[in-house]
């Protein structure tokens, strides 16, 4: 278990470097002079001359790359453009909102997901299938952040019993989770963030449940004489390394994917971030925060392995 | 067994499974894939949607009632049905239903072109790196790997937002979503062939490695390709409307749907429905890819 | 049965080396798989100091547990695998080396049949255009390819119109194996390599299986390397035996004389675990116990030794030679008990 482990991080290593180096060369992609990308367009030739040395942008790519990722391992990601903030600041600040979304969020998919895709499994071919499959088919098609905006629609302007966006009169700093002032902030966002996943946990727990059903261990189960209750315990046991592999990647494309839904609501998370670092071609946040998200989506997964080796002795061996 | 008796006739030896040999029609297997799928009625008919959708698409400025980029200052944001307009008009007048009609066409490119790409360039490699030798299958992968890191959204966000926006450059960044998991796909269908006896046969009677990959694994690997593609359509399209929807997409006044949205999101309050319009055009067209998808992936894992 | 030499009628044209002329010998024919995660430098010794004579016009049976190093053998011959050390000569050519013949040659003149008859043939191509693709490989045209193809068919038994455009999918094993029979006689092979060719069918498709491989060698003048752990098939079909143990020959001779008198303990003990018809000849002890010792690690000196009623300390110092295994009638095996003055108390006895 422990060579495993090892193996698993040493694996990620590579990985996290390689996610740096696209990251790193997104400054590149940029149309224009990598130098001006970095720096705001009113600044003196002193400031231009100080960064160019600091990051050296003089000097061949691979030092640059070496440069850049020595700042970033100091937690030093570059100003921004458009705040002139330390981007690590910024980037922090935001992951904190969104990952209050996201800790909602997840439970609530997760559950009705797994729950949903349960059912279907266990009763294959049956109504509850037919149901839990053609709303999990309209889940994975609806384009989440419109599902968003119908719900503005519904609750903020026709009903007016929820605000439509934002984190309230107190903001990021001041936001109490027991005032419901503040805390009906969160349930548009929350709600419309928590539909994403929900069809693809779905669909993948009851494959997963289908495919344990029909293996020849079920039918022996039965043989010896266990109740229909018991029998689904060992199925669903059996299925969760593959669901718990789904939560996870899950998890981390909600962090990723809050994006559009923190537009929709201008929730000051990483997304929202993210989205005014575009529209301001602010690159170091877009950086920084691209960074910051993968390497949680990483971790993510990271983590989800090393889970899914503790519950199935089979892929420590792998 | 008689072995005088099998000499006795000649070249053809006595065989039971001559005689025995049901006549049955031979099939290739696409034609009993299109043989199962004419009797999903389901996957029919919304396959018919998505043919309607595309026929709309091509011969929009011949259905649509009016042209898309015209705008009126006395008709913003009208009902349905307000002077001729039959979903009404947009925050800038236009009509809402030649521009709904008109971005089909928008959205298809952005839900077929990164596939597309993401295919070629995938399976090529994907094929590449399971049948070459380990080096070149580690270099392939683990670069995959690295862009496999990245939520999918993140990355295209990332890739189209260091770019710019714009329609090539978010075929770009959408290619480069698809492509590690497209080439995954294939290296798994490619390293399933390659170690079976029929590739070693192949060897056997001679074949190069680019003979045989063109005539024993290419056409194993379309299959799962092709089924893995199929599903990413709808992705695509959903992802290239969120980009627009971001402004990283099609800039204006193109009419895309994920671009309608973002711009009728500021008259939410004075005309929600039209609001909702996108939205609905863009789940409807992702939703019957989607089954179709799904429809196709049964026909297809049936081995006859 | 008649004797090879009597079953030439015609002189092919591409025998270079004469009827006296051995199709194949092999001369200690070596190849070790790396393992991973079984320590540092660990190999897997498939085919340890193989030698052997093909005769021309002859079946050679090949026989073992699984495991012992069979199909790494066969693919040896072909150069699908390429071997370590050891020299392999094709009808007076060195296989793979200057002046000799080189490994394309080789495979237009060998050919292999396999055991899986599913995955043996592209699930996704009609059979006609699996056996066509040989001939279509090595030069000839599309329509010429399927010409042969189709007369190829005939031969194996199956009508052209009827069974050349199915796909694997739609044939029996029996039609599969013979696709696969025709797919490899397509080149226009003189020897083939039947890996475990009639393993996979049921008894009574075996048989026609099996009596059409021989009227295809007396009709197409062809040569056998016939591998398969059924010992009854093998006595069937085979001129000569050879007894392969953890990737080497324990013994080699005539097919009548290693079935009337074997002289490796191992053989007698395959033999001995044949299931008889006879009820008064059942065995009640079997006469081999336990798994094959790991092909990573062998036993030291004799292989067998680990499982063999008559080991003794000479089995475990040194390592028993074959003898004399280049002629057509020696009848040789690799034990301290057949060779005199071995050490063996019952040398000489055997």
């Amino acid at each position: 278990m422990l060579g495993y482990v090892i193996r698993r991080i040493l694996f990620a290593i590579p990985i996290a470097l390689g996610v740096s180096v696209v990251c790193f060369s997104l400054v590149y992609l940029a149309p224009g002079d990598p130098l001006q990308t970095v720096l705001p367009p009113d600044a003196t030739a002193e400031t231009i001359a100080i960064v160019k040395h600091a990051y050296g942008f003089d000097r061949p790519i691979p030092v640059q790359y070496a440069i850049w990722l020595w700042h970033v391992l100091h937690g030093d990601f570059g100003r921004s453009i458009a705040s002139q903030r330390a981007v690590t600041l910024e980037v922090f600040g935001a992951l904190s909102n969104t990952a209050m979304l996201v800790l909602f969020a997840a439970p609530i998919s997760f559950l009705v997901g797994y729950g949903m895709g349960a059912l279907a499994g266990c009763f294959p071919g049956r109504p509850t299938d037919r149901i839990v499959t053609g709303v999990a088919v309209i889940g994975v098609s609806l384009p989440n952040y419109w599902l968003g905006l119908v719900l503005v629609i519904i609750f903020a302007v026709e009903l007016m019993v929820l605000p439509a966006s934002g984190m309230g009169q107190s903001g990021s700093a001041a936001f109490t989770l027991w005032h419901w002032s503040d805390a009906k902030f969160l349930v548009l966002p929350v709600t419309t963030l928590a539909m994403i996943p929900i069809g693809i946990i779905a669909r993948t727990t009851r494959a997963a449940v289908a495919e344990v059903r029909s293996q020849d261990f079920v039918t022996t189960l039965r043989a010896m004489g266990l109740g229909e209750g018991a029998v689904i315990r060992h199925v669903l046991k059996n299925a969760s390394p593959q669901v718990l592999a789904v939560l996870g990647l899950q998890f981390g494309y909600l962090m990723g994917g809050s994006i559009l839904v923190e537009t929709v609501f201008t929730w000051p998370g990483s997304g929202f971030l993210l989205f005014k670092a575009i529209i301001n071609r602010d690159i170091p946040v877009l950086q920084g925060s691209i960074l910051a998200l993968s390497l949680i989506f990483v971790a993510t997964n990271l983590v989800v392995d090393l889970l899914q080796a503790v519950m199935d002795p089979r892929i420590r061996r792998a | 067994m008689n072995e005088r008796a099998v000499v006795a006739q000649g070249a053809i030896p006595a065989d039971s499974e001559i005689d025995g040999a049901p006549a049955i029609a031979v099939r290739g297997y696409w034609q009993s894939v299109l043989r199962r799928l004419r009797y999903d009625w389901v996957t029919i008919i919304f396959g018919l949607v998505v043919l309607a959708i595309v026929l709309a698409a091509i011969a929009a400025p011949l259905i649509a009632p009016f042209d898309p980029y015209q705008q009126s200052i006395v008709g913003r944001l009208k009902p349905f049905g307000w002077r001729g307009h039959p979903w009404g008009t947009d925050e800038l007048g236009r009509d809402m239903m030649s521009r709904l009609i008109y971005g089909g066409r928008i959205s298809l490119v952005m839900g077929l072109a990164p596939v597309l790409i993401a295919t070629l360039v995938g399976g090529m490699l994907g094929v590449i790196g399971g049948f070459a030798g380990r080096v070149a299958n580690t270099a392939i992968m683990r670069t995959m790997d690295v862009f496999y890191a990245f939520p999918s959204i993140l990355l295209a966000v990332a890739i189209s937002g260091a770019m710019g926006g714009g329609m090539i450059n978010g075929i770009i960044s959408l290619s480069l979503v698809f492509t590690p998991a497209m080439c995954r796909v294939a290296e798994t269908a490619t390293a399933q062939v390659k170690n079976l006896d029929y590739i070693e046969a192949a060897r056997a009677s001679g074949a190069g490695t680019l003979t045989i990959i063109r005539h024993h694994v290419l056409g194993n690997v379309l299959g799962p390709v092709f089924i893995y593609a199929s599903s990413l359509v709808s992705v695509s399209i959903l992802l290239a409307s969120g980009l627009s929807f971001l402004g990283l997409g099609v800039q204006p006044p193109e009419p895309d749907w994920g671009l309608m949205l973002s711009t009728l999101r500021q008259s939410l309050y004075v005309n929600p429905l039209g609001c909702a319009l996108p939205g609905i055009a863009i789940f409807i067209t992702s939703i019957c890819f989607n089954l179709v998808s799904d429809g196709v992936r049964g026909a297809m894992d049936v081995r006859g | 049965m008649s004797t090879a030499v009597e079953m030439l009628p015609y002189v092919d044209p591409r025998d270079r080396g004469g009827a006296a002329q051995p199709m194949l010998i092999a001369r200690e024919l070596q190849r070790h798989f790396r393992v991973k995660g079984a320590g540092k430098g660990a190999v897997v010794r498939a085919v340890d100091g193989v030698s052997f004579t093909l005769f021309k016009g002859e079946t050679l049976g090949v026989v073992g547990e699984s495991g012992c190093g069979k199909s790494t053998l066969a693919r040896l011959l072909l150069h699908l695998v390429v071997p370590d050390s050891g020299e392999l000569v094709f009808d007076g050519d060195a296989v793979g080396e200057r002046g000799g013949v080189n490994v394309a040659d080789l495979r237009r003149q060998v050919q292999m049949v396999f055991q899986d008859s599913y995955s043996s043939l592209n699930p996704r191509m009609p059979v006609q255009d699996s056996i066509a693709f040989g001939p279509m490989v090595n030069g000839r045209s599309k329509t010429e390819a399927r010409r042969i193809a189709h007369e190829i068919l005939v031969k194996v038994g199956l009508r052209p119109d009827l069974f050349g455009p199915r796909y694997p999918h739609e044939l029996s094993g029996g039609q599969k194996q013979r696709v696969n029979i025709a797919r490899a006689l397509a080149v226009g092979p003189r020897m083939v390599i039947l890996d475990e060719a009639v393993s996979a069918l049921d008894k009574s498709v075996e048989a026609q299986v099996l009596n059409l491989l021989r009227q295809l060698k007396r009709t197409l003048n062809l040569t056998y390397l016939f591998i398969s752990h059924d010992l009854n098939v093998v006595r069937y079909i085979s001129d000569r035996v050879l007894v392969m143990y953890l990737g080497q020959v324990v013994e080699l001779g005539p097919a009548a004389e290693v079935f009337a008198r074997a002289r490796h303990p191992y053989t007698r003990a395959l033999l001995g675990s044949r299931l008889s018809m006879d009820a008064g000849r059942r065995i009640e002890a079997p006469p081999l116990v336990g798994d094959p010792p790991s092909p990573i690690d062998p036993p030291s000196g004799c292989r067998f030794r680990t499982r063999c009623p008559h080991a003794e300390s000479v089995c475990e110092a040194r390592m028993p030679t074959l003898g004399h295994w280049e002629d057509r009638s020696s009848h040789v095996a690799a034990c301290h008990m057949t060779t005199p003055d071995s050490g063996h108390s019952l040398a000489g006895a055997a």
